[in-house]
């Protein structure tokens, strides 16, 4: 007995010996990458088969509560790479200084063309109004007919969340300075506004709203996972928002070289195979066997807008002030 | 002498520990303050922390009014399922905010079982968007906490003294006049306070009923300081101007009078029971209150109990890291009320300031400045666990003092002599003298601390690392993946849990307790 307990611990000695002797890659990230039914343990087994190092995922809330850990934790961050910000959010990003020059070749199926020197995209999806079919037979094509309408949907608050965020800019974009008289309009179709995307989605889903702020492909979850087609997302003819999530690697990375190929890493069939899936937005780089079966039933629009970081940044303070005043009159 | 000495020693270590407490949320809110920049608080902050009072004073007197004539029917009435009722009681407030929002939602939601029902019989829909739903939130989560509160009042009144009464040929009037309404001018201070500070911080709930950017609070404003546009001193000003809010409210709510009452001999209690209209009246707030709580709690169970048995393990492994940490803070919690209390009881305005603080800091604040606080040090996310137990025993401390000084006090009243005079002192003047008497708040106490543990989604979100999955923040991932199914299924197994956990402390306290 005292023998097994003897090998039993040599073996957990050697075998801890083995794990510490691996380079560790910590990667920060928003909670959904990293949870179990994330892409973030698809990922970890295809990087760890090929990098002989042990890759470790620290969650950080949502992409926006990511950016701040990694400001309070400044240039002595735990973290290697940061993985999950978006363009709204990589303006502040790249002024922390925290970040160095990716090196790898732009993202090839965006549909806009975006090339950031620190920040490189992984996926992407359009914001866009989900509805059901079956509840909604004749919805909305654009924000004034929402407008004109007396639907209720439920959105998210700009000021917690990066949803919420992206439909401000989205108003601003494609309304500029008749934004607020967008907003005005839309006053009494806005049934409440959440924290976050989670409680939108689960009202929406429970049925206290009409439609709800999320992604055009949030409806390949529920026919590809539930076999349920009842959920669409309406085309507005204004266009749709786009959300582009981007990786970056930090200066402060402990092994700069391996977590360079973990950024390259990030373009390989095999991570971009993941994210339809586990992520439920658009690759890319659309890995060679295409995307999944149910992707090609969601609505694509025909107009992608998006404001460069910089516009982004200067616009924001503008925007959400004025979200904020046509809301609260 | 011996009991000057007495006295000095053990407020002593309350003194010490409401110190440390002071000084920890001190430096906190210093290394927030002290990132580079100047706080502006601008004129929408001023509009959240008007509504931040409005809804909070609203949501006080309204929950405390509504608990009086329930609590008032628990204390004299005895009926099958009274004790389930009373334990039930503690759910709600138990609940994490969230799921609380989506049962009230389910029944008085838009297309929620109230509206349903007035649909099928061709009357107008309720809308609850707005005020009224933040109000409605707020009495659903804090009412059965002041009814419990209020209970306690009740069942402190001295059997001796119902007897007098009785004796003396009072009527409910004067029986009103001379033992309830000096009972209640003690704990009403209380209940109102912990009601109004809860409410004072509250943010995803009044966001997501308040309909809209009207219903802002000043928590919100420093959830976005600190998450989203990273403006540390910004946060800073506002967590200080909601503390001085929270403090100005302790002082108001202070000034208590001590019990007027003397010693009892600690008698099982029966209040008279009047007949008549009166129990009527009794058994329709005993039914509406009972009918109120219980549909929205019906809703979350009902909806997360297909998929309760098919929870991926790591889940149950999240559960299990969450009841060992609500166990933790339990323990410290009580350890640091039994130091605090007497110091407070001895009237420390200083220690019981200390003590309150907590509640009026907010939790992400505080989080935040221990991040800057340790992170020069040591890794954040390998102390989450920690971190996060040290913040909810903080978080709890408020509420366990609450509940505790009243009772405190009126041990101290009623036994204190005899205890001075039998030499009694330390622990054995603990173990016979006060904690008979003082079990039930303690075990009430202890119970809050652990379901608040267990629900807390504030601080371990700041902290959070690969190691430290709790059930919150499993729930929350779920969500967030369009699991909903599951989510509501790990949603309940959180409430089963902290309510369990809740259930067990409190009978503990209720079983066998003097008094």
């Amino acid at each position: 007995m005292k023998a097994l307990i003897c090998a039993a611990s040599l073996l957990t000695l050697t075998a801890g010996a083995g794990l510490a002797q691996k380079p560790v890659l910590t990667v920060l990230t928003y909670d959904s990458f990293a949870a179990d039914w994330g892409p973030g343990p698809i990922v970890e087994k295809a990087f760890e088969a090929v990098c002989g190092c042990d890759l470790r995922f620290l969650p950080g809330g949502d992409g926006a509560a990511v950016l701040s850990r990694l400001r309070l934790e400044g240039a002595r961050s735990e973290a290697d790479v940061v993985l999950g910000l978006d363009t709204a959010l990589t303006a502040q990003a790249a002024q922390t200084g925290l970040f160095v020059p990716h090196g790898q070749a732009a993202a090839p199926d965006l549909p806009v063309p975006y090339e950031d020197p620190l920040f490189l995209p992984f996926d992407w999806g359009w914001f866009a109004f989900n509805y059901d079919k079956t509840r909604l037979p004749a919805p909305p094509a654009s924000f004034e007919e929402l407008a004109a309408s007396d639907l209720k949907v439920v959105i998210q608050d700009p000021r917690s969340s990066t949803p919420g965020l992206g439909l401000v800019m989205w108003v601003k974009a494609a309304y500029g300075a008749r934004a607020p008289e967008i907003w005005e309009g839309l006053s009494d179709n806005i049934l409440t506004v959440t924290p976050g995307w989670s409680e939108a989605y689960d009202l929406f889903l429970k049925g206290e709203a009409d439609m709800v702020l999320s992604y055009s492909t949030s409806p390949a979850y529920h026919l590809i996972a539930e076999r349920d087609d009842s959920k669409a997302a309406a085309g507005f003819a204004e266009g749709h928002y786009l959300q582009i999530e981007v990786a970056g690697q930090l200066k402060s990375a402990r092994d700069p070289e391996l977590a360079q190929r973990f950024m390259a890493f990030l373009l390989s069939g095999e991570f971009q195979a993941a994210i339809p899936e586990t992520n439920w937005m658009y690759p890319a780089k659309t890995p060679a066997a295409g995307l999944p079966q149910g992707f090609e039933t969601l609505m694509r629009p025909e107009k992608s807008l998006l404001f460069t970081a910089e516009e982004a940044a200067a616009l924001r303070g503008e925007a959400v002030d004025e979200w904020r005043s046509a809301l609260s009159n | 002498m011996a009991q000057r000495a007495f006295k000095l020693s053990r407020n002593l270590a309350g003194r010490g520990l409401a110190l440390l407490i002071a000084l920890l949320m001190g430096s906190a809110a210093l290394a927030l303050a002290l990132q580079s920049g100047r706080p502006v608080l601008s004129a929408s902050d001023w509009g959240a922390v008007r509504f931040s009072l409005l809804q909070a004073v609203l949501s006080a007197l309204l929950s405390v009014a509504l608990a009086l004539p329930v609590a008032r029917a628990l204390a004299r009435r005895r009926f099958a399922g009274r004790g389930v009722l009373i334990a039930a009681m503690g759910a709600p407030f138990l609940l994490p905010v969230l799921v609380a929002a989506l049962g009230l939602l389910g029944v008085f939601g838009r297309n929620g079982l109230l509206n349903q029902a007035l649909m099928a019989i061709e009357l107008p829909g309720v809308q609850i968007y707005g005020l009224s739903g933040v109000l409605l939130g707020h009495v659903f989560l804090n009412m059965p906490l002041a009814v419990r509160m209020l209970l306690h009042g009740w069942q402190a009144i001295p059997q001796e003294q119902v007897r007098l009464a009785e004796s003396l040929g009072l009527g409910p009037r004067a029986q009103f006049r001379h033992l309830e309404g000096p009972m209640l001018r003690q704990v009403l201070p209380g209940a109102l306070l912990a009601v109004f500070l809860v409410c004072l911080s509250s943010f995803a709930l009044v966001l997501i009923l308040g309909g809209g950017p009207k219903a802002t609070t000043l928590e919100l404003a420093i959830y976005q300081a600190v998450r989203f546009d990273f403006d540390l001193p910004r946060a800073a000003a506002l967590a200080l101007v909601q503390f001085g809010l929270c403090a100005l409210a302790v002082l108001l709510a202070g000034g208590r009078a001590r019990l007027p009452m003397g010693g009892g001999l600690d008698r099982a209690q029966a209040l008279p029971r009047p007949g008549g209209w009166r129990l009527g009246f009794d058994a329709l707030a005993l039914g509406l209150a009972a009918l109120f709580l219980a549909a929205p709690l019906a809703v979350v169970v009902l909806r997360g109990l297909p998929g309760l048995l098919s929870l991926p393990p790591v889940v149950w492994q999240a559960a299990l890291t969450s009841v060992l940490m609500a166990l933790a803070a339990a323990f410290l919690c009580g350890l640091c009320l039994l130091a605090l209390t007497p110091a407070a009881v001895a009237g420390r305005r200083g220690v019981e300031l200390a003590a309150m603080a907590p509640m009026a800091t907010s939790a992400l604040a505080l989080g935040a400045g221990l991040f800057l606080i340790l992170h020069p040090f040591v890794a954040p996310s390998a102390l989450s666990l920690p971190i996060t137990v040290l913040v909810n025993v903080l978080m709890a401390l408020p509420f366990g003092l609450r509940l505790l000084m009243p009772a405190w006090a009126a041990a101290e009243a009623g036994q204190g002599r005899l205890a001075e005079s039998l030499g009694m002192r330390g622990m054995s003047r603990l173990r016979f003298a006060l904690l008979p008497r003082l079990r039930r708040p303690f075990g009430m106490a202890l119970g809050v601390a652990a379901a608040l543990s267990m629900g807390d989604l504030g601080v371990i979100t700041l902290f959070a690392s690969d190691q430290s999955l709790t059930l919150p923040l499993q729930v929350w991932s779920l969500m967030g993946a369009y699991r909903s199914a599951q989510a509501e299924a790990a949603a309940l197994l959180l409430v089963l849990l902290s309510f369990g956990l809740f259930a067990l402390f409190d009978l503990w306290g209720r079983r066998n307790a003097a008094a």
